[in-house]
C-alpha cells in the first residue's frame, strides 16, 4: 500500500513505553459514579431514571434527544442517589448535569442478549446501536448511529480504521488492540456490513509493533477483507483530515465532512464497542484510559467503568504523594487541565496525565512573535498560524474566519514549535469562540426580528379585523333600524286606533284653531266671515267624524279584547294609563296656573279633565279592590306588605355591606334570603292586580 | 459650417440613445425599499427594546439611515457600533450613557407563585416570548426571550426578575490569553515618577 503524506506536523517525545510495560488492569467498581449526561456531540441525553431508583448494570438511565445524541446506561449495578450538577471533564471546569449512581457491589447484569446483525433491517440495527449509547472514542464523542447512517445521497468508498494514536503519552488503543485485536475485526465487520465500502483501510503509527503484530495475527485468522497500513509515525497523523490524506491522498475539502468524498473514519475502541454492543448486547459502560505521568509510580492501562472519578484511577496507578503538580486529561498536546479529580471517566476520556512539575513546567511568557514562519511549516492543515494570530490578538474575527480559522483542527502543532512560546491554540480557540458566539447571536437577533415582525403583522391583522367588524355591525344595526322603521309604520297603518287617534286630535287642533281665527274675525268685524264660519263647520264635522270613527275602533277593540283577556289582565293596562293620564294632567294643570297670562278657562278645563282622569284611575282602582276582595284577598293590606318587605330587604342588604364580621354576615344573608323569598310571594300575589 | 452642425447632430442622437437606455435601466432595474436600512436592521440586536427612542429596531435602523447617531444601542454595546461605524463609513464612538449602559445579557424569569395572569406582559413583549392565559400562570419562554426589559414594567405585582443568563458548559468561551505588553525590554521596567507622593 502507498503512503502519502501531508503537510508539517511534529515529533514530540512519545512517552509511550511507561503504560505499555503491563497489561490492561480492571479497575474495581467504585463506591460512587458520576455520569454526566453530555459526554458525547449533539444534544445531553435526557434522564430516564429518578432518584432512589434502583438499577441493573447496563439498564438505560437517559435517552437521547434528538438526532445527535446518545444513551447512556448504568455502568453497574446499584441505586441512583442524585441528579445533579458535578463537575465534568470540560475546558471550563464548570458543573452540569451528572446521575450519581451507588454501587451496591454485585454488578449484576441486566438481561442482555447478541443481535445477529446480518439478520435485521439496517434501521434497526442503526437504532439498536443508538440505543447501545456508542459514541465515538477517538475525542470528539460523536454519536456512531448517526455517522454508519448516512443516507442515500452519500456513497461511502473507503473505511478507514483509525489506529493512529499519534498524541504523546496516549496507549489505551495501542493496548486494546494488542489484547482485542479479533474484538476489533468483529467491530469492523459490523460497520462494514452498514456502510459497504468498497475497501478497508486500518491506518497504524510504526512506534505500535506489538499492535501491529497482533492485529496481523488476527487478521490471518478470519476472513475479513481490510488493509493494515503502516504509516510513520508523525504527530498529529492521527487526524481524521490527516490520516485521510496519509492513506488516500485526497483532501477534504474546507468546510466539508470526510463523508463527502465517501470516506468514512471509525476509532478502533469505537469498533470494539461496536462488537461488545451487538455481538454481546452490552452498551457502552466502560472503557481502556491511560493513566501515566511522572507522579504516578506504575502508570498503566486500566478497563474503567464510564462514571469512574480520577481520583480512584490516580490511587490504583499508585500515586505519589505531592508529586502531581497537573492533571492534564487527554493527552499533552490537545488535552485540557483538570481542576480537581472528582471529575468522572466519560466516553471520550482516553487519558490521564499525573505530571510532575519538572515534566509539565509553566509555560514560559509569551515573547512578542519573530514571524519566523515555523508554525506554517508545521501546520498540518496548511493554515497560516502567524496570520490567524495577528488576527485573533487584533479581534479582527471575520478576517481570521476569511483565512479558513476553523480548519484549525487545534492539535498545537504552532504552540509546539514557537520559538516565543505564544500560545497560540489558546487564540485560535478564544477566536472561534467569539465567532461562534457572534454567530449564534447573529441568529438569535435574526429569530427575534422575525417574530417581532409576525408580532406586528398579527397585530396590524388584527387591527384591521376589529374596523372591519365594527363597521359591519354597525351596517347591520343601521339595516335593523331600517327595518323596524318600516315594520312600525306599517304597524300604524293597520292598526286604526293609532292613526284615527293622529287624526282626531290633528281635527281637534284645525277646528280650534279655526274657531279662534273666525271669534277675532267676528270681533273686528272683518270681512269673509261666511267662509271662515262655513270652513269651521266643515271642519267640526271632520273632527266629529274622526272622534267617531276613534270611537268606533276602540269600541270594536275593546269588544274583541274582552273575551279572550281575563278581566284582572284588562285592567292592568288600563289602571297604568289612567295613573298616567293623572300625572299628565296635574303637570298641564300645573303649567297653565304658573303661565304669567293665565287663561282662566283653560285652568277650568284643565281642572275638570284632571277631575275627570283622577275619577276614572279610583273607579278604575275601586274596581281591582272590589275584584281582589271577591278573590278574598285585601288588595290596600297586600300593597302595603310588599312595600314594607322591599324595605326591609334594602334595610338587611345595607346591614351586610355595613358589618365587618363574616359570621354576622353570614346570619344576615339567610335572613336576606328570606326577605327575598317572603317578598317574591307577596308580590306574586299582587301581580294580577296590578 | 456643416462639420459644426453635423457634430451637434451626432451629439444630439448619442444623447437621446442614452436618455432612452437610462430611462429604461430606472425602469427596468428600479431597487423597491432602501436596501442601507436592511443592512443596518441586521447588525442591531433586534431586542426591540427602544431604549434608542424607537419602538423597535427598524425604525432605529431607518433613524440611522437618516443621519440619526449610531451609539444610543444599549443591547448591541460598542460591538455593535463598531459594526455600524464600518457599515456607514463613520468614525465609531462611545456608546450613548443617556440611552442606558452596556449590560450582560439578561433574560426575564417570571416569579411563578406571584403572578397572578393579567396578560400584561404579554402584551409588552415585542417577540411572544411569554406564555399564558388571562388568570392562568405566565411563564417566558427562555429561547424566545431577547432580554428587553419591557415586561418588568407593566407587571403590577413585580413578579418578572432580569436574570444574568447563567454560564453553562453550552456557552461558555475560551478566554482570551493574556496580551503580550513587553514588546521591548524596557517595558518590563517600572514607571519613572517624577513627583513621588
Amino acid at each position: 500500500m502507498k503512503v502519502f503524506s501531508f503537510h508539517g506536523g511534529i515529533h514530540p517525545p512519545e512517552n509511550k513505553k511507561q503504560s505499555t510495560r503491563a497489561s490492561v488492569r480492571t479497575m474495581p467498581i467504585p463506591k460512587s459514579l458520576v455520569i454526566p449526561t453530555q459526554q458525547h456531540l449533539g444534544l445531553a441525553a435526557d434522564p430516564v431514571v429518578s432518584v432512589g431508583d434502583k438499577v441493573l448494570k447496563g439498564q438505560i438511565i437517559a435517552e437521547p434527544v434528538g438526532r445527535i445524541s446518545a444513551s447512556l446506561h448504568a455502568p453497574t449495578s446499584g441505586t441512583v442517589t442524585a441528579i445533579e450538577a458535578q463537575p465534568v471533564p470540560h475546558a471550563s471546569g464548570l458543573t452540569a448535569e451528572c446521575i450519581v449512581i451507588e454501587s451496591d457491589g454485585l454488578d449484576q447484569w441486566i438481561e442482555h442478549q447478541a443481535i445477529d446483525y446480518k439478520g435485521i433491517e439496517r434501521s434497526a440495527l442503526v437504532n439498536q446501536i443508538r440505543q447501545m449509547g456508542i459514541a465515538g472514542m477517538g475525542g470528539a464523542g460523536f454519536p456512531t448511529d448517526v455517522k454508519l447512517n448516512l443516507g442515500s445521497d452519500h456513497i461511502v468508498t473507503t473505511l478507514i480504521i483509525n489506529a493512529a494514536e499519534c498524541e504523546p503519552y496516549i496507549t489505551a488503543d495501542d493496548m486494546l488492540m494488542r489484547e482485542h485485536a479479533s474484538e476489533i475485526l468483529e467491530g469492523i465487520k459490523i460497520i462494514q456490513h452498514l456502510l459497504e465500502p468498497t475497501h478497508t483501510l486500518i491506518g497504524i503509527e510504526d512506534n505500535k509493533p506489538n499492535a501491529i503484530r497482533a492485529l496481523n495475527e488476527a487478521l490471518a485468522e478470519t476472513d475479513i477483507d481490510v488493509d493494515l497500513v503502516v504509516v510513520p509515525t508523525k504527530y498529529p497523523s492521527g487526524g481524521e483530515r490527516q490520516l485521510i490524506q496519509l492513506l488516500t491522498g485526497v483532501e477534504v475539502p474546507s468546510g466539508k465532512i470526510p463523508a463527502d468524498i465517501g470516506i468514512v473514519v471509525q476509532n478502533v475502541g469505537t469498533a470494539q464497542a461496536l462488537h461488545r454492543a451487538i455481538n454481546h448486547g452490552e452498551p457502552l459502560i466502560q472503557r481502556i484510559v491511560t493513566v501515566t505521568g511522572e507522579a504516578v509510580e506504575h502508570p498503566g492501562n486500566f478497563w474503567t467503568l464510564i462514571g469512574t472519578p480520577f481520583s480512584e484511577l490516580l490511587s490504583a496507578a499508585d500515586l505519589k504523594p505531592g508529586a502531581m503538580h497537573r492533571l492534564v486529561m487527554g493527552g499533552p498536546m490537545m488535552g485540557v487541565a483538570a481542576e480537581t479529580d472528582s471529575i468522572p471517566v466519560i466516553k471520550t476520556t482516553n487519558c490521564l496525565i499525573a505530571a510532575t512539575d519538572s515534566e509539565m513546567p509553566e509555560a514560559p511568557a509569551a515573547q512578542p512573535c519573530i514571524r519566523c514562519g515555523m508554525c506554517e511549516q508545521a501546520c498540518p492543515a496548511q493554515l497560516l498560524p502567524q496570520q490567524l494570530y495577528w488576527f485573533a490578538k487584533g479581534k479582527e474575527f471575520e478576517k481570521a474566519k476569511n483565512h479558513n480559522l476553523f480548519d484549525c483542527i487545534e492539535c498545537g502543532a504552532c504552540a509546539y514549535v514557537c520559538p516565543s512560546s505564544i500560545p497560540l491554540v489558546q487564540f485560535y480557540r478564544f477566536t472561534k469562540s467569539e465567532i461562534r458566539a457572534e454567530e449564534l447571536e447573529q441568529r438569535k437577533a435574526d429569530h427575534a426580528r422575525e417574530r417581532f415582525e409576525a408580532r406586528q403583522a398579527r397585530l396590524e391583522r388584527e387591527a384591521i379585523e376589529k374596523a372591519e367588524r365594527r363597521k359591519a355591525r354597525a351596517a347591520e344595526a343601521a339595516k335593523a333600524q331600517a327595518e323596524r322603521k318600516k315594520q312600525s309604520s306599517s304597524e300604524t297603518a293597520q292598526d286604526d286606533t293609532a292613526a284615527l287617534k293622529t287624526a282626531a286630535a290633528v281635527a281637534r287642533t284645525k277646528l280650534k284653531k279655526a274657531e279662534i281665527a273666525l271669534k277675532n274675525a267676528q270681533d273686528k268685524g272683518l270681512d269673509g266671515v261666511e267662509t271662515l264660519q262655513a270652513t269651521v263647520d266643515k271642519l267640526k264635522q271632520a273632527a266629529t267624524e274622526a272622534e267617531q270613527a276613534l270611537q268606533n275602533s276602540s269600541t270594536t277593540e275593546a269588544v274583541q279584547s274582552t273575551p279572550t283577556k281575563s278581566e284582572p289582565k284588562e285592567a292592568k293596562p288600563d289602571l297604568k294609563a289612567l295613573k298616567q293620564q293623572v300625572s299628565i294632567m296635574r303637570t298641564k294643570l300645573k303649567k297653565a296656573e304658573a303661565a304669567e297670562e293665565k287663561d282662566e278657562s283653560e285652568i277650568e278645563a284643565l281642572k275638570s279633565r284632571l277631575e275627570e282622569a283622577s275619577k276614572a284611575h279610583t273607579d278604575a282602582d275601586n274596581a281591582l279592590i272590589e275584584l281582589a276582595q271577591s278573590a278574598g284577598i285585601d288588595l290596600k293590606q297586600l300593597r302595603i306588605d310588599v312595600a314594607m318587605a322591599k324595605v326591609a330587604i334594602t334595610k338587611i342588604e345595607r346591614a351586610i355591606s355595613k358589618s365587618d364580621d363574616e359570621t354576622e354576615q353570614e346570619a344576615l344573608k339567610t335572613d336576606l334570603e328570606s326577605a327575598k323569598s317572603h317578598f317574591a310571594q307577596l308580590e306574586s300575589q299582587l301581580k294580577p292586580y296590578e | 459650417m456643416s462639420s459644426v452642425a453635423l457634430a451637434i447632430l451626432v451629439l444630439a442622437i448619442l444623447a437621446l440613445i442614452f436618455g432612452v437606455i437610462l430611462g429604461f435601466a430606472a425602469v427596468r432595474f428600479k431597487v423597491e425599499g432602501d436596501p442601507i436600512v436592511d443592512q443596518i436592521d441586521a447588525l442591531l440586536p433586534q431586542t426591540q427594546c427602544g431604549q434608542c427612542g424607537h419602538p423597535g429596531c427598524r425604525p432605529y435602523a431607518e433613524g440611522i439611515a437618516a443621519g440619526e447617531a449610531i451609539n444610543k444601542c444599549p443591547p448591541g454595546g460598542q460591538t455593535t457600533i463598531d459594526q455600524l461605524a464600518e457599515l456607514l463609513n463613520v468614525d465609531s464612538i462611545p456608546l450613548d450613557s443617556e440611552h442606558g449602559v452596556e449590560d450582560v445579557r439578561k433574560i426575564a424569569y417570571i416569579r411563578e407563585d406571584e403572578c397572578i395572569g393579567c396578560t400584561k406582559c404579554i402584551q409588552a413583549c415585542p417577540v411572544d416570548a411569554i406564555l399564558g392565559a388571562a388568570k392562568q400562570m405566565h411563564t417566558v419562554i427562555v429561547d424566545e426571550c431577547t432580554g428587553c426589559d419591557l415586561c418588568v414594567e407593566p407587571c403590577p405585582v413585580d413578579c418578572i426578575d432580569m436574570l444574568p443568563v447563567a454560564t453553562t458548559t453550552l456557552n461558555w468561551k475560551w478566554p482570551e490569553p493574556p496580551q503580550t505588553n513587553n514588546l521591548i525590554a524596557t517595558d518590563r521596567q517600572p514607571r519613572f515618577e517624577e513627583n513621588p507622593s
